[in-house]
């Protein structure tokens, strides 16, 4: 499953009823992002996407995620629009018979969807606004996978 | 050809997405014309190597040929998760 959302999410009941929905999964694991103020002062995140593209590239990630790590569900839930500090931006959860299984895939989801679903994080604060600049540990993670 | 703008660049550019009547062959053809339009293209694209390019919503090199291509968006690396 992957959603995209303006709207806040519930990341418990998400996970529970993800949970609910498997048959013969031994282990899930779920990661959440939440809005951190690095900046310093942060009023508050826009995150703006590519309508389409997104869909396709995150649903090509969980598909490879599946099929590599044999999972018996994966799920992906990304905020887009306007968020403040402490609300959850993002939720990955992962099931499988066994927990390396599902760890790695979390992680696995995690690398590819910071940078290779088209989302981009612009902070505003009272100095203005400001894109979020890219890491290059973001793109050299990706050469574990 | 629509071609689309994200993020600063299309801040940068000023409009998110506008169909472009071209001949060019490759990506970095387009880029080409694109910068001796007008000063805010080619501020953009004064640097490639702080762009991606997705062709049809797939991503792409700048050397990629443009025969059959019909989106075409530029964007900075993406910052999701």
């Amino acid at each position: 499953m992957i959603r995209l959302q303006e709207f806040p999410f519930d990341a418990g009941g998400e996970l529970n009823q993800f949970s609910a929905s498997l048959a013969g999964a031994g282990a899930v694991v779920s990661f959440t992002g939440v809005v951190r103020d690095v900046v310093g002062g942060l009023s508050h995140m826009e995150i703006e996407h590519y309508p389409g593209m997104t869909e396709k590239a995150l649903e090509t990630i969980r598909e490879q995620a599946i099929q590599r790590w044999g999972l018996t569900g994966a799920m992906v839930i990304h905020r887009i629009g306007t968020l403040t500090t402490g609300e959850l931006i993002m939720m990955v959860a992962t099931a499988s018979p066994h927990r390396a299984d599902a760890f790695e895939a979390a992680e696995f989801l995690m690398d590819y969807l910071k940078s290779r679903a088209p989302f981009w994080k612009k902070e505003t604060t009272a100095d203005g606004e400001v894109w979020v600049a890219s890491k290059a540990e973001d793109e050299a993670a990706l050469t574990r996978w | 050809m629509q071609v689309l703008y994200f993020a600063w660049v299309r801040e940068t550019i000023g409009l998110p997405r506008e169909e472009v009547e071209t001949s060019a062959e490759t990506v970095a053809d387009l880029v080409v014309e694109l910068r001796a339009r007008e000063a805010r293209y080619d501020h953009a694209f004064s640097d490639v190597t702080a762009l991606r390019v997705a062709l049809d919503q797939e991503l792409a090199e700048f050397d990629a040929p443009l025969s059959g291509v019909r989106e075409i968006a530029f964007f900075p690396p993406m910052t999701g998760g």
